[in-house]
């Protein structure tokens, strides 16, 4: 494969010798006889942040949907923390500690932000024994402050409903509920899609956040310019390969958009790379 | 792909343009603490303020006979039937779903516990002779029969609820006639079943009830404020609570007071009121409570969240056409007689009564106690408007008109929540 021949490949954060959080080997998975990836991989590393990019089509939603349990892979391996691993649903991904943030956030918007972090696992206190076990809204309450303070989310009540949150609050509310699972690895699908300026700052921020809790992230963004500023590597997809993996401090935007294309792929002619560095 | 080439173009990995600082919108706090406030803590007032208007409007117009205590006691006891059914409807609308089968179901509840109490040989070609409360548990356990099959059809093979109910109603209507045989209406001559609707509680054990279920209210509130304080987290100021429980001690003992003043607490309104508490509890301090909430407000997150969709939908359904046995039962006694036909308007009634009181069509919105309000109005309305010597045809006129007004309001407020967003 093109990507094994990648001299400029960079392992970023990951340390020689350390173990992946997560590593995919060969990942091939086929719809029909559309082949959606093609022998992928990918790894990350604890307390790293990994940009996944690609152009529409090239594989990014099957890959994290194959992470998140929704898919199988045809062939290849999966390994968490160097153990292989079958991920047969979404349920057996939040068990190994895969959480992922789906652009829709699955938040119910007519519950407050309590309810929203603690939905499935509310919870429970015993007032007399053999009545069933109430909720403990005071516990429950102060977990939450105490998530929201740790990711540093800036939120006047947790007793509103989500409905009347801004785009990037609500994003956090949701970013904030897998992390109360204690996960290893979170994927987040277009975090920053259609929010503001200063929305899309918080996002960022809490980004950072999850990092310096020592989690593992993986970003997938079409927006360069927040992949920029928050990850410390770029996979880019194309075609259902990984076209390459990129050590954010030692490449730019050009390259990336170049590999997304394919203007840099597999054997690329020095002379292009010498142009696009002038 | 343009849009990303454009984007990419700056040097991002260079300074990157340092953004405003992300400050809360500071103009906006005033307006939506305020909204937030009507919403949530004074969600009723808009509810209350109208039962008020129309209790005013009927006492004066009346010549001073609708506050009579006399007239407060039939309003409560028309109440009763409405409003255990609007507990079932609350239920499912919570849901967002609908059920329009709760007034058969109560009907052919109704005709069960009149049949298996009936003398054989009586005054009916079929009978059991059964003892009342085994006639009654018999009438609820059909309920809870038909909620079963109705939840079968809408939360497993997922038929839409209103199809599903919709052909249930009409099964049922006919099932009554079954149950009841060629005489039609039947009377009920059993002397327990009759006397649920017609018996009052002494002055002594109403007013020890309603004192120890204040007093727990208060407890509560004040053991809650404790809780917060030991968490760490911001609790109501004392004055407040004590506002609040000043207020509820006032509110139950000018209702217990005027019953008392003509025949007491009619032990049906014991019943809906011990219903209502438990459904409140049961949905806002119970993991099953929230679940219902949540799949209301969006099923698709509630399965990802790991609750059992499928489970929450048909126990609702089986609650509320148990609570529409319930009413069926209530209203034999009332009546102390079964019909042969679903009433017209027992169906509407109960779903206006939860959505004047503020529960919304579209699902995951609304509180039980709205029913209590939501059904005083639909009741008092009936109530004041045939004590002014009305026809029956104003009142179901007036009836449509607050009904559509309700759920306009209800559709306004919706679209404000997402025009804000």
């Amino acid at each position: 494969m093109a990507d094994t021949t990648m001299s400029s490949v960079s392992k970023g954060g990951g340390v020689a010798g350390k173990v992946p959080v997560l590593e995919l080997r060969g990942i091939v998975k086929t719809f029909g006889a559309v082949r959606a990836l093609r022998g992928v991989d990918f790894d990350v590393y604890q307390g790293e942040v990994i940009g996944l990019v690609g152009d529409n089509g090239a594989g990014k939603s099957t890959l994290i949907k194959t992470i998140a349990g929704v898919h199988q892979p045809d062939e290849g391996q999966i390994l968490i923390d160097g153990q292989p691993v079958v991920i047969s649903s979404p349920t057996a991904a939040t068990n190994l500690g895969i959480e992922t943030v789906y652009q829709d956030l699955a938040l119910c918007d007519n519950l407050d932000v309590v309810a929203n972090l603690f939905l499935g696992r509310e919870a429970r206190t015993t007032i007399i024994p053999a009545i069933g076990r109430p909720l403990n809204e005071v516990e429950m309450e102060r977990r939450t402050w105490e998530v929201l303070k740790t990711l540093d989310v800036k939120i006047q009540s947790v007793r509103v409903p989500v409905a009347s949150l801004s785009g990037g609050q609500r994003q956090c509310i949701a970013v904030a509920k897998t992390i109360l699972r204690k996960p290893k690895l979170v994927l987040l699908d277009e975090p920053t899609a259609a929010l503001g300026v200063a929305q899309t700052k918080q996002v960022l921020n809490l980004i950072k956040r999850l990092r310096e809790q020592g989690l593992a992230v993986v970003v997938i963004s079409h927006n360069l310019h927040d992949v920029f500023e928050v990850v410390d590597r770029v996979t880019v997809l194309r075609l259902g390969t990984r076209a390459g993996s990129y050590d954010i401090h030692s490449t730019t935007p050009e390259r990336i958009v170049g590999a997304i294309t394919g203007a840099e792929y597999s054997d690329t002619p020095q002379v292009a790379r010498e142009e696009q560095e002038v | 792909m343009s849009e990303l080439i454009k984007q990419a173009t700056p040097p991002a990995n260079l300074a990157p343009i340092a953004p405003p600082p992300a400050n809360q919108p500071a103009p906006n706090d005033l307006v939506g603490n305020l909204r937030a406030f009507f919403r949530n803590d004074l969600g009723f007032l808009p509810v209350i303020v109208v039962l008020v208007a129309i209790s005013l409007f009927f006492q004066i117009t009346s010549g001073g006979s609708f506050f009579g205590s006399q007239n407060l006691t039939n309003l409560l006891l028309q109440t009763i039937t409405t409003g255990t059914l609007a507990i079932g409807a609350t239920l499912v609308l919570l849901l967002g779903e609908i059920d329009l089968s709760l007034a058969a179901v109560s009907g052919v509840c109704g005709a069960v516990v009149g049949v298996l109490v009936a003398q054989t040989g009586g005054d009916t070609s079929r009978g059991f002779g059964l003892d009342p409360w085994l006639a009654i548990l018999g009438a609820l356990i059909v309920g809870a029969i038909i909620g079963l099959v109705n939840g079968f059809f809408i939360a497993v093979l997922r038929v839409p609820a209103f199809i599903v109910t919709l052909s249930g109603s009409i099964a049922y209507a006919g099932l009554i006639l079954v149950v009841l045989g060629p005489n039609g209406t039947l009377k009920i001559n059993d002397n327990t079943i009759n006397g649920i609707a017609s018996n009052y509680l002494p002055n002594w054990l109403s007013i020890t009830v309603a004192a120890i279920v204040v007093l727990l209210y208060i407890v509560s509130l004040f053991l809650n404020r404790q809780l917060r304080l030991r968490a760490g987290l911001r609790a109501k100021n004392p004055v407040q609570l004590a506002l609040q429980s000043g207020l509820i001690i006032v509110v139950v003992a000018v209702v217990v007071l005027s019953l008392q003043s003509f025949n007491g607490i009619p032990v049906v309104g014991i019943i809906l009121m011990t219903l209502v508490i438990v459904s409140w509890l049961v949905l806002t301090r119970t993991g099953f409570g929230r679940h219902v909430y949540a799949v209301g407000g969006n099923a698709e997150a509630s399965r990802r969240a790991g609750i059992n969709v499928t489970g929450i939908r048909i126990a609702i359904f089986v609650l509320a056409s148990t609570l529409a046995a319930i009413s069926g039962v209530l209203e034999a006694s009332r009546e102390r007689s079964v019909p042969a036909a679903v009433n017209p308007t027992l169906l509407l009634d109960a779903i206006a009564a939860a959505v004047i009181g503020g529960v919304s069509l579209f699902g995951g919105r609304g509180s039980v106690w709205a029913i209590v309000l939501g059904s005083l109005i639909v009741k008092a309305l009936e109530n004041g408007l045939t004590l002014l010597g009305q026809p029956q045809e104003v009142v179901e006129i007036v009836q449509g008109v607050v009904l559509l007004l309700a759920v306009t309001l209800d559709a306004l407020l919706r679209r404000g929540t997402a025009i804000r967003r």
